[in-house]
């Protein structure tokens, strides 16, 4: 057997790395069943389609909880941040027909807000610091607040508490750093439509 | 005894494969940020070093060299280091699923970490026996960890000191990567 390796390479050579291969193969599916994860896939799928802004409008402490919550049966409806494109995607995920975003829970806008609060109105009473979600509120008792726009969501959840209404939801300026093409407009001729996709009845015309 | 001290201290500090060798700087810049995650990512780095770097050596001396197939040994290698990487991934998914969460895509990526592959490679040119092969793989991972871990210690006070705007985030990152890499020069000639 030794010799007939040795006075054949190639054969030797083929013979080694599947005989490597398959006690790899062998190793990992052993690990495999040894360190089975019990897990609930549907979950993290979820989490993944929803925005992470941890913003607990849809009444859920963030966005795992809520993940979690749709897992076990709840309207998946009730997620501003992401609008309806969330809805549309956890819907295509589960299979189901996708319901309009819930007002209940506020309204999806177009474009990306942030809060800023008029400093010289501010009183001090730190409750937009406990009302938000991401930590982005600085100041302390009786001190004038500020907000962090680097760490703002633009979740709305500040407002709501602020004694003086001194929170405006302002929207992001389009900086050097977050420029980008925008998105070429949605018709009804190229909705759905990427750019493999081939449309035989036009070429046909043309042709 | 001295031998394997020498090998240790060269493959930290003289040799250390970063900051002197220039390999496995991509999760050297990526996963710096925070210094929980590079000590989760230096335990996972050392884990499969010295795993590779054994079974690697197990590899070379049991199988390709007496058949004759030392040609093979970088793709064989490979697979081994794939094997090694996987391996790794289920352990930690069980053991540790916040670590493993943090290390996110890092952690499939050691395989392609040329460090490993490297580790590998040099046992063999190097002509080290078994013993040697495991020290060698460890001291390489132990001075990987090292620098993971002092770069991202630097990184995190980085991230509050007041860098001018067209510095900031990686630039300076590499600017301290590059002075760190200056200083290790001087351990040159310590063995």
């Amino acid at each position: 057997m030794y010799d007939l390796l040795v006075s054949h390479p190639f054969i030797a050579a083929l013979s080694a790395m599947v005989a490597l291969a398959l006690v790899f193969g062998g190793i990992l599916g052993y690990a495999a069943v040894q360190f089975k994860v019990e897990g609930d896939p549907i979950v993290d799928q979820i989490d993944e389609l929803l925005p992470q802004t941890q913003c607990g409008q849809c009444s859920y402490p963030g966005c795992r909880p809520y993940a979690e919550a749709i897992a076990n049966g709840d309207a998946i409806n009730k997620c501003p941040p992401g609008g309806q494109a969330t809805i549309n995607a956890i819907a295509d995920l589960l299979d189901v027909e996708a319901p309009t975003l819930d007002e209940e829970h506020g309204e999806e806008s177009e474009v990306k807000k942030v809060a800023f609060i008029r400093e010289d109105e501010c009183i001090g009473c730190t409750k937009c610091i406990q009302a938000c979600p991401m930590d982005a509120i600085l100041g302390a008792a009786k001190q004038m607040h500020t907000v962090i726009a680097n760490e703002c969501t633009g979740c709305d959840l500040c407002v709501e508490p602020c004694p003086v209404d001194c929170i405006d939801m302002i929207p992001v300026a389009t900086g050097l750093g977050d420029w980008k093409w925008s998105k070429p407009p949605v018709t009804h001729e190229n909705l759905q439509l990427i750019a493999s996709d081939k449309q035989p009845e036009k070429d046909g015309a043309a042709a | 005894m001295t031998d394997f001290v020498v090998i240790l201290i060269s493959t930290i500090l003289v040799n250390n494969f970063v900051l002197v060798q220039f390999l496995g700087l991509c999760p050297f810049m990526g996963v710096s940020n925070k210094l929980e995650t590079a000590i989760g990512m230096g335990g996972a780095t050392t884990f499969v070093l010295t795993l590779a770097s054994i079974c690697s050596y197990l590899v070379h001396n049991f199988i390709l060299e007496p058949l004759g197939l030392e040609y093979l040994k970088t793709i064989a290698f490979i697979l081994v280091i794939a094997v090694v990487v996987q391996f790794a991934k289920m352990f930690i998914e069980k053991t540790s699923p916040l670590l493993y969460r943090v290390l996110g895509v890092f952690l499939p990526l050691i395989t392609t970490n040329c460090a490993v592959l490297g580790v590998a490679l040099q046992n063999t040119a190097k002509a080290h026996t078994f013993t040697e092969s495991a020290l060698y793989g460890f001291g390489a991972a132990l001075g990987f960890s090292m620098v993971l871990i002092l770069f991202s210690a630097m990184r995190e006070r980085l991230a509050v000191a007041d860098v001018p705007a067209p510095f900031k985030g990686a630039a300076i990152g590499m600017i301290t990567a590059g002075l760190m890499s200056l200083a290790f020069m001087g351990f040159s000639g310590l063995v």
